[in-house]
């Protein structure tokens, strides 16, 4: 009887967190293709902003993550996008494309950080 | 009941699994993007920039210290960044052989060269240039004429207390043999292009660039900030490269360096964008 009413309970967790997570990454997915939309056209600010509002409505959303840090390497915003990478590298680790971006950022990074004289 | 329930959560999570991997994964686009570097100096207390001169030793071939007053001078008017001083240069060779006390300036003079560095042919010191310099060290020892507050701030009072550009420029031969792995390109029995790697010996020869850049504040005669760096060239012993070019290509690789100390500079790259 009591494990009958745990799967219930299990069940109607699910059911109905389901749909509200469904809806969460519904509208992030949104934000992020607007904000991918605004990004081709140089408006790089409102793409931020679009990305973080996804990272929000999702956290763990990690196309949303490498975008923000994308747009943060544009900005010049580099250790807001060291982190975003680190974030979107822990959410989706086998993710090639994530991870060739962030290579990309650190050998720029480095060569930035040498220059400044600090620990890249 | 145990395995019900057990069944019940594993399919429960296989829906959550692909309702997941369903909303994910909606491709991706490439694109440009330049990241903006921070200059490495606040240049804002200055309105002009002063390319004083270099310590060079005697090169044949190149007046380095010229040279890289020119490039560097044409350079700084195209960033526009500040005004650049087109006046003489300092006499700095003569203030650093001063500097580094007159005996031992004049035995520097008078003493052979020491050990070549790499095949770099001995060369006699004209009027006016460093005698001896082959190597980083031989310029060391007249280094401290930057550290002369007072010669600085001379200097930076007669052009309107600029920020003066100094430091030394080494531009020497090279030679170097050994093993060089290259890329082969051959055609099998089928016709097809195959690539091997082949490693030969060779004997090349090029030039050494060791620039140091050294930037004064031409109000106080205090150093603010310098910077070295080390580029070299080879080529195959046969092949004839002027070494005025030589300079300009390796001079060419640490430009943006030099010029992102005093503006901020722009890297172009391209990154992907998830959906």
């Amino acid at each position: 009887m009591p494990a009958r009413l745990l799967t219930l309970a299990l069940a109607v967790l699910i059911a109905t967190a389901g749909p509200a997570w469904a809806q969460q990454r519904g509208q992030a997915k949104e934000q992020v293709e607007f904000g991918v939309q605004v990004a081709q056209r140089g408006l790089w600010r409102e793409a931020i902003y679009r990305w973080e509002r996804a990272t929000q409505l999702d956290p763990t959303y990690a196309a949303a993550f490498n975008n923000l840090a994308v747009a943060y390497e544009q900005e010049g915003q580099l250790d807001k996008a060291r982190a975003a990478y680190e974030k979107a590298v822990a959410l989706e680790p086998n993710n090639s494309l994530i991870k060739q971006n962030f290579d990309l950022f650190k050998e720029l990074n480095d060569r930035a950080a040498q220059k400044d004289g600090r620990q890249p | 009941m145990i395995e019900r329930l057990r069944k019940t959560v594993v399919s429960l999570s296989l829906v959550a699994g692909a309702l997941a991997s369903g909303c994910g994964g909606g491709g991706y686009v490439e694109i440009p993007i330049q990241t903006p570097i921070a200059p490495k100096l606040d240049i804002s207390p200055f309105q002009r920039v002063y390319v004083a001169g270099f310590l060079a030793g005697a090169n044949d071939d190149v007046d380095a210290n010229m040279e890289t007053v020119r490039l560097l001078r044409s350079q700084l008017r195209n960033k526009n960044v500040l005004r650049v001083v087109d006046a003489d240069t300092v006499p700095l060779a003569e203030r650093a052989l001063e500097e580094a006390g007159a005996p031992e300036a004049a035995s520097a003079a008078a003493a052979p060269p020491p050990a070549p560095a790499e095949n770099a042919p001995v060369t006699e010191a004209p009027d006016g240039q460093l005698p001896a310099v082959q190597q980083e060290s031989d310029l060391d020892r007249y280094a401290k004429v930057f550290d002369d507050k007072e010669y600085w701030k001379q200097i930076g009072d007669e052009h309107e207390q600029a920020l003066i550009v100094t430091g030394s420029v080494l531009f020497v031969p090279h030679a170097r043999s050994g093993f060089v792995q290259r890329e082969q390109e051959t055609y099998d029995s089928f016709g097809r292009r195959v690539v091997v790697p082949t490693r030969s010996y060779m004997e090349r020869k090029g030039y050494i660039l060791r620039p140091t850049f050294v930037f004064i504040d031409g109000r106080t005669g205090e150093q603010l900030y310098s910077e070295s760096f080390r580029e070299e060239i080879l080529y195959n012993s046969n092949q004839q490269t002027p070494a005025l070019s030589s300079y300009f290509e390796l001079m060419d690789r640490l430009l943006p360096t030099f010029l992102n100390t005093l503006s901020a500079q722009k890297i172009r790259g391209n990154r992907v964008l998830l959906k």
